[in-house]
């Protein structure tokens, strides 16, 4: 714990020796401390013109208040791996009509695929957002989340940077004006990660294993075609996203490998949730989740039956891929052509 | 009565998640008021009586709205206290980035979406760094790592509020920051008395007053000349 006596006796600069993530937060300033960065923050702020504080609306016991807050959630932060999640367990709560959900408890294995059907409005967002709130009977449903089998710490709803639900969804897209390299090293400086450059070229790596057409680092990433956008979303999601869990809204059909994507982030060890009515992906799931009437209607195995009209529906797809592709490089296609 | 000011920079989506929030507080039983203020127009008044909630607009017209807010904070308080409500939901807009809308002790909402940029949270003054709770919007139709830069970038500006991802189509979020929003006891009577988190954005000069002129002869009182030669430098 940073006290705010040490804190206004040291300099700027011995600060950011001390602990580097600060420059993030000096970085939010408007005032540039580097000029007077040598000097005790007790005297910056005593010396500081009021006009300046007040053009850059800076209030100095704000400011070591912030300063010191910042400092202790990320020593903790750092110091723990407490973000490590086996597993969630939802407890049964009840639908739109007070009616009791009918299953035990629900367990979602990390590593584990879970798919979600239920017409819209059926209760999806519901559901996500109980795990996202890491819910205590206290939503609408009355549900509980348990993280690894226990009481979660309230950090999961309140600390930032630790949030339990990562989504990706077909309506998401880049909107910053950024290359891929760019974008990948402002999200792993946010996320302060110490293998910068290892990561980034396997979240590279890894999307050109799941996009139809190849992109490189130097591409900005709003150029990207669907397939390529949905693909680097994915890669960054399995590699570089703090939230254990991720929540899948359709993967559209095109441009992109979705059983590559999804060992992706299987094998990433993430929680996977995933909302679809494509049974070529609701069929790759562990388990399936039937929802109606804003309640957990039915659990089910994806049976053997399923498991091997996948293979069949797989098939199919990749014929149809095939065609895709031919098309695209200005062939003709013929009926018989079948490989 | 509770009171809850919540702020924003413009088409953020603060009415979207006030109404959707407030649709969650009313189901839970609790009696809610609206105030609106804005500068030239709004039609949020109306958005909130079809939600049926009991509404009073304020247009600041040509004046600084912040300043307008805290002229009549206290007369809107008063006729939330008439009405009998348990919680009155203060919107205002964030129109210049300075704005300082909120009030020592009193529970401070700001809305900022995820579409407004990397750099926003640096650029906004003390309407996001002294707020107590943040909420994002728009992280539907970002990429999940936008979200997390956007998030890290608010956290480095306010360390101490509560961050958190709201909906405003779906609503998914919303109950949870109503939950937040009845915690602890809040009640107030009156605000005679009561300070400004931070002073507000100020100025006081010929314009204020109607000029139209451009010329240096028509600029007096609080005058600030643009630096072009350390602009010249970068800073």
């Amino acid at each position: 714990m940073a006290s705010k006596e040490i804190l206004l006796k040291s300099s700027p600069e011995v600060l950011l020796k001390q602990y580097p993530y600060l420059s993030a937060f000096f970085a939010g300033l408007t005032i540039d401390l580097e000029k007077s960065a040598g000097f005790p923050l007790s005297k910056i702020i005593r010396e500081m013109n009021e006009e300046v504080a007040e053009d850059n609306a800076f209030n100095g016991e704000n400011f070591i208040q912030q300063l010191q807050d910042f400092i202790n959630q990320m020593q903790e932060f750092l110091g723990k791996d407490s973000n490590a999640v086996d597993s969630l367990t939802i407890l049964p709560g009840k639908d739109k009509s007070g009616q009791p959900e009918t299953f035990s408890s629900l367990v979602f294995e990390k590593s584990k695929i879970t798919s979600i059907v239920g017409p819209t409005g059926s209760g999806k967002s519901r559901l996500l957002a109980d795990i996202e709130w890491v819910a205590q009977g206290d939503t609408p449903t009355g549900r509980t989340i348990l993280v690894n089998g226990e009481k979660p710490s309230t950090d999961w709803r309140f600390a930032s940077g630790k949030k339990l639900v990562a989504q990706l969804s077909q309506n998401m897209n880049f909107v910053m004006d950024l290359t891929v390299m760019e974008f990948l090293e402002l999200h792993a400086r946010s996320r302060m990660v110490a293998n910068e450059k290892e990561i980034i070229n396997r979240i590279i790596e890894a999307a050109n294993a799941l996009a139809g057409e190849k992109f490189d680092a130097d591409t900005p990433i709003t150029s990207l075609s669907g397939g390529q956008s949905r693909a680097l979303m994915i890669a960054d999601t399995a590699m570089l996203s703090s939230s254990p869990v991720v929540l899948i809204d359709e993967i559209e059909n095109a441009g992109i490998d979705r059983k590559k994507a999804l060992q992706l982030l299987v094998g990433e060890e993430k929680v996977v949730l995933m909302a679809t009515h494509d049974p070529i992906l609701a069929l790759m799931a562990d388990q399936r989740i039937i929802i109606k009437n804003g309640g957990i209607h039915r659990v089910v195995k994806t049976s053997a039956e399923e498991k091997e009209m996948l293979s069949t529906l797989e098939d199919a797809d990749r014929k149809l891929q095939l065609l895709r592709a031919r098309l695209r490089a200005g062939e003709m296609l013929h009926r018989d052509q079948d490989s | 009565m509770n009171l809850i000011t919540v702020s924003g920079p413009p088409s953020s989506g603060k009415t979207a998640v006030i109404l959707k929030t407030a649709e969650t507080l009313m189901r839970r039983g609790v009696k809610i008021g609206a105030v609106k203020f804005d500068c030239l127009h709004t039609d949020d008044d109306i958005a909130y009586e079809k939600a049926g909630i009991p509404v009073k607009k304020g247009l600041s017209g040509s004046l600084c709205p912040d300043h307008y807010f805290v002229s009549n904070i206290e007369a809107v308080l008063d006729w939330g206290l008439k009405e009998h409500f348990d919680l009155l939901v203060s919107e205002s807009a964030g129109l210049c980035n300075r704005c300082s809308p909120y009030i020592k002790e009193i529970k401070a909402v700001c809305v900022i979406d995820n579409l407004s940029g990397i750099n926003t949270p640096k650029k906004i003054g003390p309407m996001l760094r002294m707020a107590d709770i943040v909420v994002i919007t728009k992280g539907d139709i970002v990429s999940q790592a936008e979200r997390e830069v956007f998030a890290a970038r608010v956290h480095s500006v306010n360390p101490a509020a509560v961050i958190m991802h709201i909906n405003g189509l779906t609503g998914q979020g919303a109950f949870e920051l109503s939950t937040l929003l009845l915690e602890g006891d809040n009640h107030v009577d009156s605000l005679k008395g009561r300070k400004l988190r931070f002073s507000m954005p100020s100025a006081l000069c010929s314009y204020c007053l109607g000029e139209t002129r451009i010329g240096e002869s028509y600029q007096m009182g609080n005058v600030r000349k643009i630096n072009l030669e350390e602009n010249q430098h970068g800073k």
